[in-house]
């Protein structure tokens, strides 16, 4: 497979304080890439350069071939752990929103017909996701999964050529995070996306990925915390879902992660 | 016993304990009144529930014999008028600066600074001014309002605005929104809700600028009425006047909370 995404020597610092530095990967089309790393380890601001939210201080990174744009766009699709529907519209339309913004440049809001195939088109998604039951209810009425289920089906409806996940279970129990679990692998088959996924839970990143990157600073200066940044120190590729942990691989990232901590 | 921190009065409690003051209140008057009624029988200070009835049946009931009006409802008429042009005319202002500087920041960085500048003018400073350029007729009126209370809706709303979460901006961004549709459907309608909420907040000073503006200069109103009648200790005209307006202010704010509730279920489900 061809390459998808490309990570060219990218650094990223604010001021003296590098956060990335030096990364560089290859992602083809179809992978689902997990992030793991200890807090303010810059999995988060990775997730952001390929967002768009910020920007690249040296290096490139290529989306099909052609440098990601500087700014949030339709073909990067978003699930934040939280606010990441839209509290004043209901199910449907929060669903509709991303067609409505499409087929009506100056106002945004379709009428009619046109509005009744938008929310038709929404209620598809919104049964793949598992919300059939609650097309009419607010954001608000809904439990933190439903919600989450919610903003997938938002982002999907746009069929993103990249799915960003930016730990999108971490505010949920844990029974109902396994069900999204299991929903957000079904979704990735079944559409074929591409999936990067910043989680803290290194399991969660083991079951879900094809691929795990760890993210860790390999150089220390003891006087100054801030003058080297992360940069990916594990790639492992994780072949098969139903294979069992390899318990060596997990020990030596929980070391590895469990010692950036306590630095 | 439940420690006083953990006691919560029942709602009918919570009722009767909220009424008692309000009774307090009328029983010293009462008494304050009979008081000074013992001692002279003309006192105009505190006038007896009697002479304050007989007032407000003579402003509101009987025509004036000067004019053929009933003062109170004209009063009433003029300054509700005057005060729902003020709002109305600062709450668009409010919402269409406060939305644009909020979600624009290039428009936000040349008008944030004159905007703390004119919050910061006293606008009763600037009444002369007003009449000078306005007249002394309804609009010099209207614009103190307008004046008095824009600068906080505009801040307000800005601020407002800039407190809602940037992933819901970056979130409808990824859904393909530009930033006029954005504005439009994500920013608008949840601003509209906080501009109620801001405009409930600044009724009291909006009353305080339409009397202010009134006493000066005006042939009507409640605020003139007060202010006219002080000239002969008509506290018996006085006092239902006050209260009154407060009823007007209460009933207003009222009125937009429950607008607010069936409007924008959402906004107050958390609260």
């Amino acid at each position: 497979m061809s390459t998808f995404i490309e990570l060219d020597r990218i650094s990223k610092h604010y001021g003296d304080n590098v956060v990335l530095e030096n990364l560089s990967n290859k992602v083809t089309e179809g992978e689902f890439v997990t992030l793991v790393g200890a807090s303010g380890c810059g999995k988060s601001t990775f997730l952001k350069l390929l967002l768009g939210t910020e920007r690249v201080s040296s290096g490139q990174l290529l989306l099909d071939g052609q440098p990601i744009a500087e700014e949030p766009g339709p073909e990067r699709g978003i699930v934040f752990q939280k606010y990441s529907v839209f509290p004043h519209l209901n199910v449907r339309e929060n669903v509709a929103l991303g067609l409505e913004f499409e087929q009506s440049a100056s106002l945004g809001r379709l009428f009619g017909s046109e509005r009744k195939q938008a929310l038709e088109q929404a209620d598809e998604w919104l049964e793949a996701v598992g919300l059939t039951q609650s097309l009419n209810q607010y954001p608000h009425e809904l439990s933190g999964g439903m919600q989450q289920r919610l903003a997938l089906a938002q982002a999907l409806i746009k069929k993103p050529k990249v799915l960003l996940l930016d730990e999108p279970f971490g505010a949920l129990d844990p029974g109902i995070r396994k069900d999204m679990h299991e929903l957000v692998l079904g979704l990735w088959q079944k559409y074929h996306l591409t999936v990067f996924m910043v989680t803290h839970d290194l399991r969660e990143g083991f079951h879900l990925g094809t691929r795990l990157w760890v993210f860790d600073k390999v150089r220390h200066d003891p006087h100054a915390a801030n003058r080297f940044g992360s940069t990916i120190t594990f790639d492992l590729p994780l072949v098969s879902k139903d294979a069992p942990l390899n318990p060596d691989d997990l020990d030596a990232i929980s070391n590895q992660l469990s010692a950036a901590a306590a630095v | 016993m439940k420690k006083l921190i953990n006691f919560q009065p029942s709602r009918a409690l919570k009722t009767a304990l909220g009424i008692i003051p309000f009774l307090l209140v009328l029983l010293v008057y009462q008494v304050g009144s009979d008081i000074r009624k013992a001692e002279n029988e003309q006192d105009k200070l505190l006038p007896s529930f009697a002479e304050i009835a007989a007032a407000i049946d003579r402003m509101a009931f009987e025509p004036s014999r000067r004019t053929g009006e009933y003062l109170f409802w004209k009063d009433t008429k003029s300054s509700v008028v005057r005060l729902a042009k003020g709002i109305s005319i600062a709450a668009a202002i409010g919402l269409i600066v406060g939305l644009m500087a909020g979600s624009i920041p290039i428009i936000a960085a040349p008008l944030n600074p004159l905007i703390t500048a004119i919050s910061l003018i006293p606008p009763l400073a600037i009444l002369p001014v007003l009449f000078i350029v306005f007249g002394l007729g309804e609009l010099s009126k209207v614009m103190l309002i307008v004046i008095g209370v824009s600068p906080f809706l505009v801040r307000d709303i800005l601020q407002r605005t800039q407190e809602l979460p940037r992933e819901q901006l970056v979130k409808a961004q990824t859904l393909g929104g530009n930033s006029w549709q954005i504005i439009l459907r994500v920013i608008l309608p949840q601003i509209l809700p906080r501009l109620i909420d801001a405009v409930r907040l600044s009724l009291g000073a909006a009353w305080l600028f339409l009397i202010a503006a009134e006493a000066i200069a005006s042939t009507d109103g409640l605020g003139y009425r007060i202010f006219l009648v002080r000239r002969y200790m008509s506290m018996d005209v006085i006092l239902p006047y006050v209260v009154w307006i407060t009823f007007l202010a209460f009933a207003t704010d009222l009125c937009l909370l429950k607008l607010s509730r069936i409007v924008f279920p959402w906004y107050h489900a958390d609260k």
